[in-house]
């Protein structure tokens, strides 16, 4: 993640540079992690990949959270009636089919947006948004859980006998005690964002062309693949460090915030 | 029994109804219109186009449009395919089969493997074993199945050149030839899919098993003097279960996600590959009836789970 970063600034060969005489050449001096079939360089282009991947990853995982506490907080503080509302609404989230689903927003709404505001921000927007629209339902169930338990709380009843409003019950004294579970399942989210967003770009569907996110390098390599492994397995072992470290990171902090944890 | 499952699809309807409604909503929504063509054919005056719409119902407020589309759909009458001008119902019966043969095996090999694994696992938590099929787990369900796909094609195809990696509907043998090729040609999917399912559940059934195996009637049991076996099977890996039950019925979706991906890479004749190709040639009809089949799909499964709670937990008594 960090060679994502700082990439950049150490390896400057221009992604969209066209080579001919060095085409699908393996790895090498010149070319680190070799080149494709138009003569670009593997390295610039999965650095590239990655920016747009870990932007995607993280504001996909923003919109769910965001979502998702909000929904999470109503129903936890209301009750009754909406609450059974908003959790019929979370279990019928869930049960949708959530590619066909993301497959078909796509394709319907990707034209419009991109005729308003340019082809990469449309399509990032949307994917963004279609992304965390479908991830928010483990974090509103999560938040929902820690709010009927907190409201009970002694801390919670002397803020209310002191005289405090609702909101800043829930903003001051609630929701901060809420996040543990929350930020656990938002680093859940970033891989999963990641994952969702270099499958669309795989099956062809994500990203305009010229943009070279991983999925897409996958797309583009898989045609290839008898006579340059190297092209699909960069970007492949790329996508997968990155989930495994997040995974890793999200599992960490679980056993770190897990009070039943055996020592 | 047979009341407890009729209450269960009376209560799946509502769910069925409320992805309806948002199918359709996105479809309504979506820029675009039908008769776009006709507005920029100079032959076609302004008022014959109106009437046409007016006959087709599409001036009609939205719940009435909703009505109409929804009867539409129960009577069967899913539309044609803009590309192949055959029914869409057709479409999809023909390629069900093979979508529903690769997922299931797929899920029986997952089965086979996080079953006796995770229970080994927990039963001597922080052994060897244990930590050996953690990490395994851990790295099968960060490969996404498109990369573990394109390698396995790599290694098994290319370099080692045993299995096919085109999956083909016409093979021409019959008799036990044609269930070998038939089963080389499945090889692959099946893993890729199998095997990421697997990873996922081994660490559910782990850490159900591990939360089970404290509890005070475990130990009562060991004290009766029951073997250590029967103990494992009878009053640990059953009341295990149930939370495994209910996390694979919510990883069902994530299933036919991994679905439609894997049968994109093999090229595996099913509803996914057929989604895909709808999508990339504008075909809306096809692209509707794949994506509720899919939504069906997925309810029902959430339907067997319910049913499997009752036979794990008698105190869910069929009611």
């Amino acid at each position: 993640m960090l060679a994502v970063l700082l990439g950049p600034l150490l390896w400057s060969v221009p992604i969209d540079e066209i080579d001919f005489t060095a085409r699908l050449q393996g790895p090498s001096w010149d070319h680190p992690l070799g080149t494709d079939d138009l003569g670009q360089d593997l390295l610039a282009r999965i650095l590239y990949g990655g920016r747009i991947s870990l932007a995607v990853g993280f504001a996909a995982m923003l919109v769910a959270v965001t979502f998702g506490v909000l929904v999470g907080a109503v129903a936890g503080m209301s009750g009754g009636r909406v609450d059974a509302g908003l959790m019929w609404l979370t279990d019928l989230f869930l049960s949708l089919p959530q590619l066909p689903l993301l497959l078909l927003i796509i394709y319907l709404f990707r034209d419009a947006l991109t005729q308003v505001v340019g082809p990469e921000i449309g399509v990032f927007i949307l994917i963004v948004i279609v992304i965390g629209g479908f991830n928010w339902m483990p974090v509103a169930r999560l938040v929902r859980a820690q709010f009927f338990s907190l409201r009970e709380k002694e801390f919670v009843e002397a803020a209310r006998a002191l005289g405090a409003s609702r909101l800043r019950l829930v903003l001051r004294h609630i929701l901060p005690n809420a996040l543990g579970p929350v930020i656990v399942a938002a680093t859940i989210d970033v891989a999963a964002a990641i994952i969702a967003e270099s499958t669309l770009s795989f099956l062809g569907l994500g990203f305009p062309p010229d943009i070279p996110t991983w999925g897409r390098l996958l797309f583009d390599a898989k045609d290839n693949l008898d006579f340059a492994p190297h092209w699909a397995l960069f970007p492949g072992l790329a996508i997968f460090l990155t989930v495994l470290s997040i995974n890793f990171l999200g599992d960490g902090l679980r056993d770190a915030l897990d009070p039943r944890r055996v020592k | 029994m047979t009341q407890y499952l009729v209450r269960r699809l009376i209560i799946a309807i509502p769910s069925l109804l409320g992805i309806s409604v948002i199918l359709f909503t996105v479809l309504a929504l979506a820029p675009g219109d039908p008769f776009e063509e006709l507005a920029t054919n100079p032959a076609i005056p302004p008022d014959v186009r109106a009437n046409l719409r007016a006959s087709l119902g599409l001036d009609d407020p939205i719940h009435v449009r909703y009505l109409s589309w929804l009867l539409a759909m129960l009577r069967g009458e899913w539309g044609f395919s803009f590309v192949s001008r055959s029914p869409v119902a057709d479409l999809i019966l023909q390629r069900l089969p093979t979508t529903i043969a690769v997922i299931g095996a797929a899920q029986l090999l997952a089965l086979a493997i996080a079953l006796p694994v995770g229970i080994y696992a927990a039963t001597r938590p922080y052994s060897i074993f244990d930590q050996i099929a953690n990490t395994l787990a851990f790295v099968g369900f960060s490969l996404p199945t498109f990369f573990t796909g394109l390698l396995f094609i790599l290694l098994f195809s290319i370099y080692l050149d045993w299995l096919p990696f085109v999956f083909r509907t016409q093979i021409d043998a019959t008799g036990w030839r044609w269930w070998w090729e038939q089963l080389r040609q499945s090889i692959m999917p099946v893993l890729v899919l199998g095997l990421f399912q697997g990873a996922a559940w081994t660490r559910f059934v782990r850490s159900a098993v591990l939360d089970v195996i404290r509890l005070d009637h475990v130990t009562t049991a060991r004290s009766k003097g029951i073997s250590e076996s029967a103990v494992t099977m009878r009053h640990v890996v059953r009341n295990a279960m149930i939370p495994v039950v209910t996390l694979v019925a919510l990883q069902m979706p994530a299933v036919f996600g991994g679905a439609i991906v894997t049968e994109q890479i093999f090229r595996v004749p099913g509803i996914g590959s057929l989604l895909i190709s709808a999508i990339l040639a504008n075909d809306t009809p096809v692209i509707m009836g794949v994506t509720f089949v899919f939504a069906c799909l997925v309810v029902f499964f959430n339907l067997v789970a319910d049913v499997l709670y009752g036979w794990l937990d008698p105190r869910i008594s069929y009611r």
